[in-house]
Formats: structure tokens, C-alpha cells, sequence
């Protein structure tokens, strides 16, 4: 069981709030990702949960029971850190057996946990190694295994990839996206990379300046962003927003479209542009077009094999049921 | 240092440097083995020519050799210990945030800076005098037997003065060590459910393992030629006669250099022997 509830929960150091009030509540066994830029408090909020920080008010509940004043050990939650956190004197076998050991449990179920760890992330010829011989990924399913071999009701990752080079990341996001639903345990994941949090969500918390802007899961925030920061920030590229003419026209104080939602043309369309850089993706290209009268530059995706160059004039065409519009607070308007 | 020139010219330009280490370390070395030889006595005779090993026969046969080997390592151990064990637990309560930070450790690092010499005066007229003594009159005040610390209890004071000098040095190199302990382990390690003696025990000492040989290396090498502290307080007597102090006596008191050189020369063996030792139980943190 895993069900996490926060009440009112705020977090100061000193002067500086860092989370306001704040309300959330996470399922048993759903994958949370927090996201939001650097700074804005998501590895404050997951300290909060683990019990590595004190909250300054408000209540933290893990499966209906007050775990406001628990220590972290108590709380039988188990966290990934970003540096992953090795014990670096010992084995890899020692590390993932520290938990059990420090817990009272018996050899032979300590030793049968980390057989079936170190099966799960093929770890099972580096038992004996130390964290210092190990590659940077093996390091991370080191930290996963000595999590897992704890049982615990909910998982805490902290930017887990951040560390790791591009190809390695993707994979290892499939692993712990499998790894969830083999288990079926709570997961809370913190990045500040939307990809991941879309690709690997069930629930997405956006989060800015510790302000929870939207929750809801992946496709939620991709089809309806309650605002414009949450428009801006999920969705690669990034959805061009501008204001003016076009919006008022909408009736809207701004107006976005996501570059999926713009077509272009070379013989004619809504928006005149000329073309400035062109990413050729191989099954995409992105072009940034310029002098549109909308903005400094719309991105437009277009298929991989569209031929054109810097300079060229090309037509873009919106998708009409597509476009977000936003009032002048900032707000969605539906 | 890749080509050939470059190489030479760093060649060329260590010489000095290499020159007089070697002279500095050499010339001493072979003297003291020159004189071992020989039955010198400046005050009776000067140089009366080679003796061969009948120095080192008598230096060990004396009574006074191996108590003296075992005042050292008594002495050596003893300081050890102590600046170990509080060394760590200075470096972790200095360690914590805590008002007046700076302070504090400037006035821990102070014994360092104070010479051998008067620190040793200092410990024995201010601390232990038997008579005017601060610990003297400590033990007035709860009625007891005020203690003749340095010849009731001489290697024990010593042992104390010594430590008080070296403590400094050892918590200096700890903390810098306990800083560089990742902090993200001790929370990982409280996830992990360690209380904080097992946090002590599996994660702050391991990581302190390389610091401490460190410290145990260093000061076996320094506190194996103490001097200064035993010539101001005991002046040898009362059992507290160490083999560098030993020598000293030989050469200065008794004026018999050959027999203070061949003395010389077991205390190398002796420094040699213990340096392989320690090298042995803790060298393995130093891969
Ligand atoms: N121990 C601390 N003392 C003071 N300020 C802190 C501390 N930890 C975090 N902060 C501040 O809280 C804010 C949020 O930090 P953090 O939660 O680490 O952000 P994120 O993980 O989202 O990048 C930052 O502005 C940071 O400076
Ligand atoms: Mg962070």
C-alpha cells in the first residue's frame, strides 16, 4: 500500500518560502512524475515526503496513518538519489543488502532478495564489484536494487537520469517504467524533463515556484494546459503562444498552437513567413519561420521529407480546433 | 613532461632540489653509521679508533634498552589512540552548525601552534604540580590525595601532554575529511533505517579509514623522536626514558658518541620496522 496524501503542506528555510500551502494526494501504485523548471522546489517536496526535511506546517499522510513527525526510516519509503548514493567501501552486494540488514532480516531471505534484484537489473555479475568499478548505469540499478530489496510502499526518485547520457536515459526510463508496473508500487519521480514526464506518467504534477500549476496525466496537460506556463512547458517543442491582432481575433488575450498543429505550404495559407533554420530530424523537420506578424519566430512541424531552406517563403495553416486560447491572466480559456 | 626536451629540462631543473635532499638525508645517515663503528669520546680521548660492533652489542645488552623501546611504543600507542578517538568525535561535533564556528575552531587548532617545550612547562608547573597544581587542587577540593602526577604516574601525564599537543593536528585532518562526506549517503543510509551509531559505524568511519591512516602514519614518524616533552618534565627518570632519549644521554650525558650513533641506528631499524607494520594493517586503505 502506498497512498501519500499532503494537507496543506508548506516548507521555509528561514525567510524564503519555498512551498507555499499545498494539497495533493497520490494513488496507490500510480506513477507520479513532479516537473517543473530548476529551483521551483520538486526535490524540497520529495525531501518532505521522505522525512529528510521537516515540513514548517501542514500534514503529511502515508496510507491514512499521520506520518508528519515519522523519521524517514519509518516511513517505509525508499528513495533513488540523484548521485545515486553509493556506499562506496562496499560491494554492490553489501549495498543492497544494507537495508535488510539494517531492518533485522534474515540471511537466507536477504540473499534470495538480492538473487531476484540483481536478476531484475541484470546486476548479477557485478555483485562483487564496488560502485567505483561500475558505468554510470549500473551504478543507477545499483540504487534501484538496494530500493527495491526494501519493499517499500512507495518509490522516490530524485532526477534518477540526470547523470546519465542521452541513449542510456531512454533506456533507462523503459526499465523503470516496466520496473512499475512488474511491482504495481507507488513511484514518485522528479525531473525537470517533460519527455520523461511524459513518456513515463500516470499522473504529471507541473510545478512552479513551488505551485502546483496542473495536475492530471500526460495527455490531459497535452490537450488542455490550464495555463500558459504549463502550455509552454510540456510538449517538445515547445507550443509557440503570442499575443496582438491574431488573438483578439479569437477573443483571447494570447493564443497558442503547438508546432503538430500548424501546417505549411509553399503555395499558400494563413500566415505568410520566411523560413530561418530548419531541423531536419530525419522523420521530421522543424522549421522556424520568421516575419510571420505573430511572433518572433513560430516552430512548424512538417514531415521529414519537406524540402525547405533558409530564406524560403512558406504559408502556415492552423489547425482551428487546436488553438489554446489564454485571457490576460494567464489562464486557459475553454 | 612528454618529449625528450621537456624531459630533460625537468630533469635539470629538480637537480638541486634532489641534491640537497640527498645531501641533507645522507650525509647525517652515513656519519651516524661512521661514528657506530668507532670508539669516539670527545671528552676522554677523542676518536680511539674502530671498535666494530661492540657499540651495538653494548647498547642492546644495556640495562636501559628495552624498557626504552617499550616506553616508546607505549608512548607512540598511547597517543595514537587517544588523538584518534577524539580527534573523530572533535571533527563530527565540529563538523555540525554551530555559533560561533570560527571560534571554536581556531582555539581547537591553538595546541598546535604552542612549542613542545613550553607546553610540556606548562602542563607540568600549571596542571600537575603536586603542590600548586590546578589538578592538585581538584583533588583538594573533593578531599582526595592530591596525585605526583609526573613521577607517581609519569608515562600516563606524558602520554596526556603529548596527546594535547597532536590532537589539533589529528581533528584538523578529520574534519576535512568529514566534509568531504557526501551527504546525500547519510540520508540514503537513513532511508536505509541506520540509527546514528550505525550510521557512524557503516558509513562515517569507512570513509574516514584513508584520513585516519593518514594521521596514524604521520604522527608515528614525529612522535617516535619526542624529546622536548621529556627533558622539561621528567628528565628521563621515573621509567619515562624513550630510545631517542636514550641516545641523547648517551652522547650528551655520557659523552660517548659511538654508543649514541650505533643507539641512532637501532632507532632507524625500530622506525622501520613499525613504518612496515602500520603500513601492513592499514595499508590497504591507501589503494
Ligand atoms: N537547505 C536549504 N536551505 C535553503 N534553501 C534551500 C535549501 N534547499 C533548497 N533550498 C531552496 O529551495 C528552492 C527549491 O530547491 P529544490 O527543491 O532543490 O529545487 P529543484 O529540485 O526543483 O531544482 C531553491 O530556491 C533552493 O535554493
Ligand atoms: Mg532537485
Amino acid at each position: 500500500m502506498g497512498r501519500i496524501t499532503l494537507d496543506q503542506v508548506t516548507k521555509s528555510f528561514g525567510e524564503v518560502n519555498v512551498i507555499p500551502p499545498l494539497d495533493l494526494t497520490i494513488e496507490d501504485g500510480e506513477f507520479v512524475v513532479f516537473v517543473g523548471p530548476s529551483g521551483c522546489g520538486k526535490s524540497t517536496l520529495l525531501r518532505l515526503i521522505a522525512g529528510l526535511e521537516d515540513v514548517s506546517s501542514g500534514q503529511i499522510r502515508i496510507d491514512g496513518n499521520d506520518a508528519t513527525a515519522l523519521p524517514p526510516a519509518k516511513r517505509s519509503l525508499a528513495m533513488v538519489f540523484q548521485s545515486y548514493a553509493l556506499y562506496p567501501h562496499m560491494t554492490v552486494r553489501k549495498n543492497i543488502a544494507f537495508p535488510m540488514k539494517m531492518a533485522g532480516v534474515p540471511e537466507d531471505e536477504q540473499k534470495r532478495r538480492i538473487e531476484s534484484a540483481a536478476k531484475a537489473l541484470n546486476l548479477a555479475d557485478y555483485l562483487d564489484r564496488r560502485p567505483g568499478q561500475l558505468s554510470g548505469g549500473q551504478r543507477q540499478r545499483v540504487a534501484i536494487g538496494r530500493a527495491i530489496v526494501r519493499e517499500p510502499a512507495a518509490f522516490l526518485f530524485d532526477e534518477p537520469l540526470s547523470n546519465l547520457d542521452a541513449a542510456l536515459r531512454v533506456g533507462m526510463r523503459m526499465e523503470i517504467s516496466e520496473l512499475h508496473k512488474k511491482l504495481d508500487t507507488t513511484m514518485i519521480y522528479v525531473t525537470h524533463d517533460q519527455v520523461e514526464a511524459m513518456t513515463m506518467a500516470d499522473k504529471i504534477v507541473v510545478l512552479q515556484a513551488g505551485i502546483i500549476e496542473q495536475v492530471g496525466s500526460p495527455l490531459d496537460l497535452y490537450r488542455a494546459p490550464r495555463n500558459r506556463f504549463v502550455a509552454g512547458f510540456i510538449g517538445s517543442p515547445k507550443m509557440n503562444i503570442f499575443e496582438g491582432e491574431e488573438a483578439k481575433k479569437h477573443n483571447a488575450h494570447a493564443i497558442g498552437i503547438r508546432p503538430e498543429h500548424l501546417t505549411a505550404s509553399k503555395e499558400g495559407g494563413t500566415w505568410k513567413g520566411t523560413v530561418g533554420v530548419s531541423e531536419h530530424l530525419g522523420s521530421d523537420t522543424f522549421l522556424h519561420v520568421h516575419d510571420t506578424g505573430l511572433d518572433e519566430t513560430i516552430t512548424v512541424r512538417v514531415g521529414g521529407e519537406f524540402d525547405a531552406h533558409h530564406g524560403d517563403t512558406v504559408f502556415l495553416t492552423p489547425e482551428q480546433d487546436k488553438i489554446h486560447r489564454f485571457g490576460a491572466d494567464g489562464l486557459r480559456i475553454d | 613532461m612528454a618529449t625528450a626536451q621537456s624531459r630533460s629540462a625537468a630533469r635539470l631543473m629538480m637537480t638541486p632540489a634532489v641534491v640537497l635532499l640527498l645531501g641533507w638525508m645522507l650525509v647525517p645517515l652515513i656519519m651516524t653509521l661512521y661514528f657506530s663503528f668507532k670508539r669516539y669520546l670527545p671528552l676522554r680521548g677523542g676518536d680511539l679508533g674502530w671498535v666494530g660492533f661492540e657499540n651495538y652489542v653494548r647498547f642492546v645488552t644495556s640495562s636501559a634498552f628495552w624498557p626504552s623501546v617499550q616506553t616508546t611504543l607505549i608512548i607512540v600507542g598511547g597517543v595514537l589512540v587517544i588523538t584518534i578517538c577524539l580527534g573523530v568525535l572533535l571533527a563530527i561535533l565540529l563538523d555540525q552548525p554551530m555559533w560561533g564556528q570560527g571560534i571554536v575552531r581556531i582555539l581547537v587548532i591553538a595546541p598546535f601552534f604552542v612549542m613542545p617545550t613550553v607546553s610540556a612547562l606548562v602542563w607540568k608547573n600549571m596542571f600537575m604540580d603536586p603542590i600548586n597544581g590546578l589538578f592538585a587542587h581538584l583533588w583538594k577540593f573533593f578531599g582526595a590525595e592530591p596525585i605526583q602526577w609526573l613521577s607517581q604516574a609519569s608515562l600516563p601525564s606524558l602520554v596526556m601532554i603529548v596527546s594535547w599537543q597532536w590532537l589539533p593536528f589529528a581533528t584538523l585532518i578529520l574534519l576535512t575529511a568529514i566534509q568531504s562526506l557526501d551527504s546525500e549517503q547519510l540520508e540514503a543510509a537513513e532511508m536505509d533505517g541506520a540509527p546514528a551509531l550505525k550510521r557512524f559505524w557503516y558509513i562515517i568511519l569507512p570513509h574516514l579509514s584513508r584520513a585516519i591512516t593518514i594521521v596514524v602514519l604521520i604522527q608515528t614518524i614525529f612522535l617516535l623522536a619526542i624529546f622536548a616533552e621529556i627533558f622539561v618534565t621528567t628528565g628521563g627518570a621515573f621509567g619515562t626514558k624513550t630510545l631517542s632519549y636514550l641516545i641523547f644521554q648517551r652522547v650528551l650525558e655520557s659523552q660517548n658518541i659511538g654508543l649514541g650513533s650505533a643507539g641512532g641506528v637501532y632507532a632507524i631499524i625500530l622506525a622501520n620496522i613499525l613504518a612496515m607494520f602500520l603500513m601492513r594493517i592499514v595499508g590497504k586503505n591507501l589503494d
